[in-house]
């Protein structure tokens, strides 16, 4: 068996080619959707208030027209859908459920299966393909 | 505080409590997301009406209310955790946490005066 290398103290520009393992892809994207949620929450919190106004929420449907809020709310939709399901993975595991390594990697595709398609489902209706 | 003859266990021992209620707001959180798509699905057709009328009674507010808090807390830990893995100087790092928590409690108050403007 040849030896493998081993990374440690990885820099910036090894980020590239370190080859992540499915649950790691899936941790990152855990904390890039939260960081992505908590920047986007003025924005939501506006939106939630114009729709719950009677004229705002005319107003919201002409807003809803410009790419810029399809954007927003599709990569909302995707947040919102990937740090839930993801994060209820991450309860589990808390529980001791599914640490296993085989596990660990099945249910983190479980996650993306989850969560991807309804997130590109969201995203054509907003941006009007579907 | 020290742990037997040798052991000196040091820090603020917040961790174990912000790990917890981390998980803890994020069950509140979902199960608030369950309640509205409930509400939603007994309200359909969705217009404006019917909308705004989810969150006319007052449990609902005072749950959507409960939620936000949730929520303020949950991202709180969240962001502190990313600040404290990536931001080194503890000037700049302490400046940021204060930021996230002054402008998270900005906008709990503002879902305030959202929600009872309804």
């Amino acid at each position: 068996m040849s030896a493998r290398r081993v990374i440690r103290n990885i820099s910036i520009a090894d980020l590239v080619r370190y080859r992540l393992p499915v649950p790691g892809v899936l941790s990152i994207l855990h904390r890039i959707s939260g960081a992505l949620m908590f920047v986007l929450l003025p924005v939501a919190l506006g939106l939630f208030d114009l729709s719950l106004r009677s004229q705002g929420y005319e107003q919201l449907r002409q807003l809803s027209g410009a790419w810029w809020v399809k954007f927003v709310m599709a990569a909302l939709a995707w947040a919102l859908l990937h740090h839930l399901l993801a994060g209820l993975r991450y309860l589990l595991l808390d529980l001791d459920l599914g640490v296993d390594r085989a596990w660990s990697r099945r249910s983190s595709w479980i996650v993306f299966a989850l969560s991807l398609p309804p997130a590109a489902w969201v995203a054509l209706s907003i941006f009007g393909v579907l | 505080m020290s742990v037997g003859a040798r052991r000196l266990v040091v820090g603020a021992h917040y961790g174990l409590r912000d790990w917890l209620v981390q998980r803890a707001t994020a069950v509140v959180l979902t199960l608030y997301l369950i309640l509205l798509a409930v509400r939603m699905v007994s309200a359909r057709p969705i217009d404006h009406d019917a909308w705004a009328g989810i969150f006319v009674a007052p449990g609902m507010k005072i749950a959507t209310l409960i939620a936000f808090a949730a929520l303020a807390w949950h991202a709180w830990i969240g962001m502190r955790d990313i600040w404290m893995d990536y931001v080194r100087p503890t000037g700049i790092r302490m400046l940021l946490q204060l930021g996230t928590v002054l402008w998270l409690v900005y906008c709990l108050v503002w879902a305030v005066q959202i929600l009872w403007k309804v």
